[in-house]
């Protein structure tokens, strides 16, 4: 089943604005309330893609390992320092200048670098180093998703204090492929910085269009169908179209049935297929868009009464913060 | 049908389950309402689904109340689910999916929007939605009047099998498709494939249509038409009717008296 949800603050400021108790929300906060109230659509994962105010460097969240090793396992342990180095030793090799590195986690990373080379040239310098995962790469994007609901990993990864402009979420049900961080959503478009994507639905044509890229160059990290939209959009985007031209493209060139929430560092978009066989319900007030595949998650946000309606069969609808 | 507990060992805490498939094991009568002779009301922000229909039920067939108050029903899905009684039920917000469902016989007024599949298979009685509605609304509808006063969604009325829809609003691609009795009145346009492969029954748009579905037909206007919808608009208030277009079923796809090869060796 899955749900996916998407909210984008309008005023710029990196949050809601002050409600009446002068209480700012925050995108973290926000995104962890509304992947809750849609657990019961997936249970299996959940994952945010978060925008901040871009910065100078390039983020990269690198994924060392799936997870679930003993903590008190001293080969687990290490084998992902070993990992880690390897991967500094690459970004290195790759021409980038490591300027921090942050421990999320025991098996996730995420790493600010100075680097004005092509992306995708780095990201597989990283993916050569086996069981390494670029997750996202932006100056404004974090992808951070793992398994349980939305509340579990939103304390697991911190996110109640996060401040951003907009995000992205998903609770998933898996149908299709594993349970296990890479086949959970958002998918970063590699190799298009700050994209990433959520989907809700079932793609028919997802062999067809996965040799089309692979012969493109592209790689996938997944055997999940929802990454040949992030890969998609990516491919159309580098081949000069704009993110909502590439979602109306996609559209035509994807069969199944989807609704899925698109993002990019200022924009956020959504599109729905010729059937309109998956929900999405929207809100779109002054101040903020928020939408999710149920009402109940637009009203774990906004407390007062508000006014929602389900976009139409094939609309392809883009929001700039 | 009580809960069974699975067999514990140990301390291992015992693990419930119910052969329902209920997710809110247990639940009591939350007994919140403010009962006021044959009215009632109560808040149900901090309530569950199930504490919901419970207090619902309660105050029906026990209290034997006849107009109830929900407010703050916030979105939640599969309220006010298999009623069958004559009142009048209002909820002060929205409402999620499968909102109404099998009623029979309630006055039911949303001052909110519902979800997917609102009044599915709804028996008797009235559900006005002021807001919108999304897809799948009255879905196998079987009586009734369905009145949303804003747009609906796609597949409104699949399956149809009797009494009105009336939306103010635009409707989404395949409404009323299967049709089989009834009538849906939508004031606004209607998306692709409207009435595809419906078996009988009676569309009105007032505004265009994107296409026309399999074996969907334009009908032709006869004195009933009128004074259907201005007795509709006049029992809701819903003013001045526009000019609609009518369509019907083409009867092309009718096999009706074709036989099966199995059949046609016992008649002949």
């Amino acid at each position: 089943m899955c749900g996916i949800a998407g909210i984008i603050y309008k005023n710029g400021t990196g949050s809601h604005p002050p409600a009446p108790d002068h209480q700012a929300h925050r995108l973290g906060a926000d995104m962890t309330r509304m992947l809750q109230s849609m657990k019961h659509r997936g249970p299996d994962s959940t994952g945010f893609a978060l925008y901040r105010r871009p910065s100078a460097d390039l983020i990269m969240r690198i994924k060392l390992d799936d997870g679930g090793g003993d903590n008190g396992d001293i080969a687990y342990t290490d084998r992902l320092r070993r990992r880690r180095r390897e991967v500094e030793a690459r970004l290195r090799a790759a021409g980038a200048r490591i300027d921090s590195i942050e421990d999320i986690n025991e098996y996730t990373i995420a790493a600010a670098l100075d680097y004005d080379g092509a992306l995708k040239h780095v990201a597989d310098y990283v993916e050569s180093v086996p069981g390494a995962e670029v997750l996202s790469a932006g100056s404004a994007l974090e992808i951070i998703k793992d398994l349980g609901d939305a509340q579990t990993v939103g304390d697991a990864y911190k996110l109640d204090g996060y401040i951003g402009t907009h995000g992205i979420g998903h609770v998933r049900m898996a149908t299709e492929s594993d349970v296990d961080i890479s086949n959970a959503h958002p998918y970063w478009a590699y190799p298009f910085s700050d994209v990433a994507v959520v989907h809700n639905g079932q793609l028919t044509n997802y062999h067809q269009w996965r040799r089309r890229l692979e012969r493109l160059g592209h790689r996938f990290a997944s055997d999940c169908d929802s990454e040949i939209i992030a890969v998609y959009l990516a491919q159309k985007m580098s081949e000069g179209a704009t993110l909502e031209e590439a979602m109306r493209m996609s559209l035509d060139d994807l069969d199944g049935v989807f609704t899925y929430i698109c993002v990019s560092d200022d924009a956020l978009g959504m599109a729905k297929d010729e059937l309109a066989a998956k929900p999405l319900v929207l809100y779109e007030g002054d101040d903020m868009v928020v939408l999710a595949s149920e009402e109940m998650a637009i009203r774990a946000v906004i407390d007062r009464e508000i006014e929602t309606y389900d976009p139409y069969e094939s609309q392809v609808m883009v929001w700039t913060r | 049908m009580d809960t069974v507990e699975a067999p514990s060992e140990g301390a291992v805490p015992q693990a419930r389950f119910d052969p329902r498939g209920l997710v809110e094991l247990d639940e009591t009568i939350p007994r919140v309402a403010e009962v006021d002779g044959d009215r009632a009301s109560f808040d149900a922000h901090q309530l569950t689904t199930r504490q919901i229909n419970l207090e619902l039920r309660r105050l029906i067939y026990e209290l034997d109340v006849r107009e109830v108050t929900v407010r703050n029903p916030g979105a939640k899905h599969s309220l006010c689910v298999g009623i069958l009684q004559r009142c009048k039920l209002t909820f002060e917000g929205s409402l999620g999916y499968f909102a109404c469902g099998l009623i029979d016989g309630p006055e039911v007024r949303i001052t909110g929007r519902v979800g997917w599949s609102a009044c599915e298979n709804m028996m008797s009685g009235v559900c006005v939605i002021d807001g919108n509605a999304g897809s799948l609304t009255a879905a196998a509808l079987r009586g009734g009047d369905v009145v949303v006063r804003g747009q609906v969604g796609a597949r409104t009325g699949i399956d149809q099998k009797g009494g009105t829809i009336i939306a103010l609003g635009d409707a989404g691609s395949m409404t009323g498709f299967m049709m089989q009795r009834g009538r849906q009145i939508i004031c606004g346009n209607a998306g692709h494939g409207l009435g595809d492969t419906m078996y009988d029954g009676v569309l009105y748009v007032g505004g265009k249509v994107a296409s026309l579905g399999i074996d969907c037909v334009p009908g032709e206007w006869t004195d009933a038409d009128t004074e259907l919808i201005a007795r509709k608009f006049a029992i809701y208030g819903l003013g001045g009717p526009p000019r609609f277009q009518k369509f019907v079923c083409g009867k092309k796809l009718y096999n009706y008296d074709s036989l099966e090869p199995s059949e046609r060796k016992l008649v002949l």
